[in-house]
């Protein structure tokens, strides 16, 4: 499938901003069954921009302005031909051991109650992968999407007490109960081209990925709750939200921000019909 | 491994005989009247200064002591406790008499430390490089990937001149006329340093007297060894003259004390991460006269506030691009980001191997004997014989905290158990210590209380530098074995006699 993905990021100031740095993990980079024909990254205001792979191979770049700006924009625009790989994902640039990714980080600690949810559904599953499938099943269904309550520094612990959150807060709990069950994890952040043909979105999408031996890493996407198809665009992963995160920024004055994203998902096919 | 475990329940056995609950004082190694309560008779070293102090009369050293109390008032050398609102901020209680240290020890003690520095550096460049210690099997790797402290970002990255503790803060303890046990390596920002300093200017004024009868090594050089140390790290595209700063967390910090010190005492600038920022990769610091490249950071910040686009995203003390620059290899920062993985207390057990891989020798200074929990042997043994362990937690901060066995009641023994068959790679578990005592200044009197010693060890890309002694910690409490000044430890000079 060929999907077109527009993104945009804007922010506006109060006052402009004297100097600013920004981490963008927002470039994918070509693995099996995903293929990247056109992308382009286009930061609104002049300033240096550096390419550089970050430690876990996401394809990352540096941004640094240093002159006012009241009114920034990071565009995104590029199109990619995916294939279902029945969630299965390889090719990838791997920099790590699977040992790291069972580790815990202030995202994706597991709590008593994530321990014993994640004990409880893999409970009599004979194998690791349907292990992963009953706790993918059991995340969708213990957790009501609600972009409400949590924002991007809500642990998985917290999410879990809530029993609400977003694909971030469902994924991390994923996280923190796969690395209970001793099974490698990790976060991913994408796009993902809804199947009801809803192409406005109001943000990226995130889902996880588990290593099961003798198949390598599989893509679980718990907000939907399927293994990953040829509808997802895997941008970046990292150990949790934060390491894999697409911006991270930080800025000298400006005072308060409004942010504003547009985003638009589709497929190629239907966008030149249109 | 069998073998291993034998050898170290004999160690215990030697050890835990001298050592459990109330008697240890008694049991302990004194340093001024050697063996257990002062049967051995005076310490040669000690001579003079056991003499002076019969000769003095108690108005004497009462007088002494507020000059000393008012001395530190005056510099202001105060330590805040956290959690403490009365009184953010108290004097960290000074004892007038001093420990002393025999030149053939403080050799011996020094030829250890280089070693064991040494090894840590080359385990650093080896755990974030090519891992030759994790192929031939001398640490596991899961110990290493998924310990906290071991920074992703840091793995083949180069620091300059392949330095990582540039400054160590080795914690020794003695339990025998002859036998040091290494009780942590502290290998981030290990603080203390200005106590060794101005404890030693404030003896030298209260008491002449003693300085001009004994031949005691200096340490007021400290500072010109530690700015040579950060000066000879400077990056290759750095400046000929490099320019060195020291990166606090601001006054709010419980160190902060020290850090203003020492940045007066080097002759550097003492900086606030909004005193800098990062074009193009280079660190600047304002300046009156403008924006100055900055070489060398020493950073008593910890790794996770250190750059909010890489770590910690809410960290406000922190230097945005910092890790950008340091990484472009434009700057150095003094200790290297990661060495947290070495001083932790899982790697601590592997200490005696580690040095064995990278130097090719036998260890000089000794770990404390101790059981890997996450060995099942071990546990068992461990749990077995609870009553008579020192149990600690690895890494992160579950506050499960420390269990002292001898001192613990059946509750808290019977609580660690539980916690101990629940995550055993969670902890290890060491024989309680009978810590040397050294006589000290207490209510009634002078009194045996424990010691410990944590000397400074400086490690350049010239040479390693050791000033002689370093910071003595004192327990003042009757029988506790906790040194730290947070739980109410106070400080002594130590003594390396040249002759």
């Amino acid at each position: 499938m060929r999907i077109r993905i527009a993104h945009q990021t804007r922010y506006l100031y109060d006052r402009p901003v004297r100097a600013m740095q920004q981490v963008l993990r927002l470039t994918p980079r070509d693995h099996d069954g995903q293929h990247v024909i056109a992308w382009r990254l286009e930061p609104s205001a002049e300033g240096c921009l550096v390419a550089l792979d970050d430690v876990y191979g996401n394809r990352c770049h540096h941004f640094a302005a240093d002159h006012p700006v009241s009114d920034f924009s990071l565009s995104v625009t590029g199109e990619v031909e995916t294939q279902d790989t029945a969630g299965v994902v390889r090719g990838t640039v791997e920099r790590f051991p699977d040992l790291v990714y069972l580790r815990d980080t202030d995202l994706t600690s597991a709590s008593e109650e994530i321990r014993t949810f994640a004990r409880d559904v893999a409970g009599g599953a004979g194998d690791p992968l349907s292990a992963l499938h009953r706790l993918l099943a059991a995340t969708h269904e213990e957790i009501t999407f609600d972009t409400e309550l949590t924002d991007a520094t809500t642990s998985a612990a917290d999410a879990f007490a809530a029993r609400r959150g977003v694909c971030q807060d469902l994924t991390h709990v994923f996280l923190a109960a796969a690395r209970q069950l001793s099974i490698p994890a990790r976060y991913v952040s994408g796009y993902f081209l809804r199947g009801d043909g809803v192409t406005q979105q109001e943000a990226g999408h995130a889902w996880a990925e588990a290593k099961v031996t003798g198949l390598g890493w599989v893509g679980f996407d718990p907000a939907n709750c399927i293994s990953t198809t040829d509808a997802h665009v895997r941008v970046a992963v990292g150990l949790d939200y934060l390491a894999a995160a697409p911006i991270r920024g930080s800025r000298r004055g400006g005072g308060n921000e409004r942010l504003d994203v547009t985003l638009r998902v589709d497929t190629a096919q239907r966008q030149t019909q249109s | 491994m069998v073998a291993s475990c034998l050898r170290l329940e004999r160690n215990l056995r030697l050890i835990s005989k001298k050592a459990t609950g109330e008697g240890l004082a008694e049991a302990a190694f004194d340093e001024m009247n050697g063996g257990p309560n002062g049967s051995a008779g005076v310490r040669s070293a000690y001579e003079g200064l056991h003499r002076w102090l019969g000769e003095q009369s108690p108005e004497f050293f009462n007088t002494r002591r507020s000059q000393a109390e008012l001395f530190f008032r005056r510099v202001g050398i105060t330590f805040a406790v956290y959690g403490d609102n009365e009184t953010s901020e108290r004097l960290i209680p000074f004892d007038i008499i001093p420990r002393v240290l025999t030149k053939p020890e403080w050799s011996f003690l020094e030829r250890g430390l280089k070693q064991r520095v040494t090894a840590l550096n080359a385990f650093l460049a080896d755990i974030y490089g090519p891992q030759e210690c994790i192929k031939a099997g001398i640490v596991p790797a899961d110990l290493i990937y998924r310990n906290p402290y071991y920074r992703l970002e840091m793995k083949d990255q180069r620091v300059p001149h392949d330095i990582y503790v540039h400054i160590a803060g080795i914690d020794v303890v003695r339990v025998g006329p002859e036998e040091f046990y290494v009780l942590e390596d502290n290998a981030r920002t290990p603080s203390g340093v200005s106590y060794m300093l101005e404890n030693r200017e404030v003896m030298m004024r209260l008491f002449p007297e003693l300085f001009a009868h004994h031949r005691v090594a200096p340490v007021e050089n400290y500072p010109d060894a530690l700015l040579a140390t950060l000066r000879s790290v400077v990056p290759a595209s750095g400046n000929r003259d490099p320019v060195v700063a020291l990166l606090t967390p601001g006054r709010y910090n419980s160190a902060f004390y020290e850090h203003s010190f020492l940045a007066d005492k080097l002759g550097v600038e003492l900086v606030e991460a909004s005193d800098l920022f990062v074009q193009d990769d280079i660190v600047y610091m304002r300046t009156t006269q403008g924006p100055t490249r900055v070489d060398v950071i020493y950073r008593r910040i910890d790794d996770e506030y250190l750059d909010p686009l890489v770590f910690r995203p809410d960290s406000v003390l922190g230097l945005p691009g910092i890790m950008g620059a340091y990484k472009a290899g434009n700057v150095t920062l003094a200790n290297a980001v990661g060495t947290g993985i070495s001083d932790d207390k899982a790697v601590y057990t592997y200490m005696p191997e580690i040095v064995r891989f990278f130097t090719g020798e036998d260890p000089i200074l000794q770990n404390v004997p101790t059981w890997r929990c996450r060995e099942p042997a071990a546990l068992s043994h461990v749990l077995a014989n609870l009553s008579e362990l020192v149990v600690k937690e690895v890494n992160g901060s579950g506050g499960y905290g420390m269990l002292v066995g001898p001192h613990a009641t059946r509750r808290e023994l019977d609580e660690f158990s539980r916690k101990l068959k629940h995550a055993p790679d969670n902890f290890i578990a060491q024989p309680t210590l009978a810590l040397s005592t050294c006589p000290t200044f207490v209510a009634s009197g002078v009194a045996p209380r424990h010691v410990d010693l944590r000397p400074f060890v400086l490690s350049g890309a010239d040479e390693i530098r050791i000033v002689p002694g370093g910071l003595t910690r004192v327990a003042l409490k009757e029988g506790s074995l906790v040194v730290n000044s947070s739980q109410g430890g106070g400080t002594k000079d130590t003594w390396v006699l040249d002759a």
